[in-house]
């Protein structure tokens, strides 16, 4: 069975790779398993300068899904690059660094060091965080805006691709994709979570600090799905599908709806060995399905003849 | 970090909406005092985060550990009814724990609130192992929440007091720490945010521990969702890697 498959030039062993925000600087798990089992690693956001974040609590559990507002907390990214990178470049998986920022300047300083480093294989633009007041979903819901810091960002890039993580907070997601397509992404991550919150019926306030966060888990799945199926009909970059996946079978869906690659988020909470566990068992969900490589099964759901499923 | 599936053995209500429940596994000698484990509640995705959960006890020979857990939501509810003989999905040897063998003292204060008890129980054990004296202060809300009265009384003087008076002392932890004047080399405590600030506070400069509670993600360190800041301004710990449990004073309340 052949796992392999290419992104934006860049080569994976496997389709699967953990999210942005969900595996930190892959230390924690590195501890647990051999992280040269991932197709890539998609590290937690970096800004400019250091932040904090948002005030506990941060997370809060929704019907099969979890809502966060961790609000972009990391130490900055010049301490990533000399404190972070080194571990992970121990490893032959790729990384792929998110860049986060308030303005225009700042995505780009930020995706400027992290290029120059050489240490990362491609970078994730993020302009889709729901849980920062400045920049993040502001520049992904906007088509102008997100063209604007995509060609800004790309500029600095070199030869690194830039995947541009797109917001699904928006009525027309195709839109921005097109936008960011034209400005010069060479790739797509989608979606980011849903705009939530929840309410706390003892203490009849919401239960996160924030008062909203951010919606993953297989609750966003159909909606991730849907997303990248219209899209992939609208671009022809690839597109790194993320969104509720917790199994070999969520990998192959997204496949079939145009994904190229896939990012798993919130299942590594409930099971910090799943990124391994879908790995090994997307071979036979491959072959249950009738396929003998990943790249056979991308876009196979916008095939004529697969549009008919019986409903008996 | 261990992930193993674990035997419900036994379960049984201890207070008010308290659970205390005994695991069985191949790998407890993983766990130490003041550590959490992090339990899969269901096996589907009703709820897709685990819950940290505190060790009461571990019984070497039996390879089993106990668990006391408050009942206050849709998954501690589901926890609350997993039947006799079930597994649960477990990760075992989460976060710090007390430095009992690191630490030279004679005489430690054990000072817990709630659901912050129940490693304070394992933790004097182990301390009393040590030969230790151990005195306790246990704080509940009211008689209907208190437990392991019995269980602290035999490893040493254990104080009970009550928010509303209904047992033991009046008011909370700290009525009992400026009455009696207990004297203690470590101090050592566990329980709501607003009981260790108290506490801190009240025994600032003395040597001791805390253990933080705080909703959490992955419980690993990976997701930042438990970080609390630094006293000394510099950065965050992450309770669930860094903590549950820190030296007193090293991080803000």
């Amino acid at each position: 069975m052949e796992l392999s498959t290419s992104i934006a030039g860049l080569t994976l062993k496997n389709p699967v790779m953990p999210a942005s925000g969900c595996f930190g600087f892959g230390k924690e798990y590195g501890q647990y398993y051999d992280l040269n089992q991932l197709g890539a690693i998609i590290i937690k956001a970096a800004t400019k300068d250091a932040r904090y974040g948002n005030q506990t609590p941060r997370v809060a559990e929704t019907a099969s899904g979890m809502l966060n507002a961790i609000g972009l907390q990391n130490p900055g990214v010049e301490a990533i690059v000399e404190q972070e990178l080194p571990f992970l470049q121990s490893y032959e998986t790729p990384i792929i660094a998110n860049v986060a920022g308030s303005t225009v300047e700042e995505y780009v300083y930020v995706a400027s060091r992290l290029a120059k480093t050489k240490a990362v294989q491609a970078l994730e633009l993020n302009i889709s965080c729901p849980n920062v007041k400045e920049g993040g979903v502001q520049f992904g819901t906007d088509p102008v805006l997100a063209s604007n810091v995509t060609e800004s960002v790309k500029e600095v890039c070199g030869d690194v691709p830039l995947f541009v993580k797109l917001s699904p907070n928006v009525s027309d997601i195709a839109e921005i994709a097109k936008a960011v397509e034209a400005a010069g992404a060479d790739g797509l991550s989608m979606i980011n979570t849903l705009t939530g919150m929840t309410i706390h019926l003892p203490s009849k306030k919401p239960l996160l600090a924030n008062k909203t966060g951010g919606l993953s888990g297989p609750a966003i799945k159909p909606i991730a799905v849907r997303m990248i199926y219209e899209v992939r009909q609208q671009v022809t970059i690839p597109i790194i599908g993320m969104g509720g996946i917790t199994s070999a079978e969520d990998v192959l869906e997204f496949l079939l709806a145009g994904a190229n690659a896939v990012a798993v988020g919130t299942a590594n909470f409930l099971d910090p060995f799943v990124c391994p566990k879908i790995i090994e068992a997307l071979p036979d969900v491959l072959h249950e399905f009738g396929f003998e490589s990943v790249d056979q099964a991308i876009g196979k759901g916008h095939e004529r003849g697969y549009e008919y499923i019986s409903r008996t | 970090m261990i992930n193993q599936m674990m035997t419900v053995v036994q379960k049984r209500t201890i207070a008010k909406d308290t659970v205390e429940m005994v695991l069985q596994g191949s790998t407890i000698s993983f766990v130490e005092p003041g550590q959490f484990v992090h339990i899969r509640i269901g096996t589907g995705f009703s709820h897709m985060l685990r819950r940290p959960i505190s060790i009461a006890n571990v019984d070497g020979q039996e390879q089993t550990i106990t668990v006391i857990f408050k009942v206050i939501g849709q998954g501690t509810e589901e926890l609350q009814n997993v039947s006799i003989g079930s597994s649960l999905d477990v990760l075992l040897g989460c976060g710090t724990s007390y430095p009992v063998q690191g630490l030279e003292l004679r005489r430690a204060l054990l000072i817990g609130g709630g659901i912050g008890v129940p490693p304070l129980y394992y933790l004097a054990k182990e301390l009393r192992k040590k030969g230790v004296q151990v005195t306790s202060i246990l704080g509940f809300q009211s008689k209907e929440n208190v437990f392991y009265e019995e269980e602290f009384k035999n490893l040493g003087a254990c104080h009970i007091v009550t928010d509303d008076g209904s047992y033991g002392w009046h008011g909370n932890v700290n009525t009992v720490i400026d009455s009696e004047q207990i004297p203690f080399d470590y101090f050592f405590s566990c329980g709501p945010l607003g009981m260790l600030r108290a506490v801190s506070t009240k025994l600032i400069g003395q040597p001791g521990y805390i253990s933080i509670e705080e909703r959490m993600g992955c419980g690993i360190g990976a997701c930042y969702a438990c970080v609390v800041p630094a006293k000394d301004g510099k950065g965050f710990r992450k309770i669930c890697k860094d903590g549950p449990v820190f030296p007193a004073g090293e991080v803000v309340l």
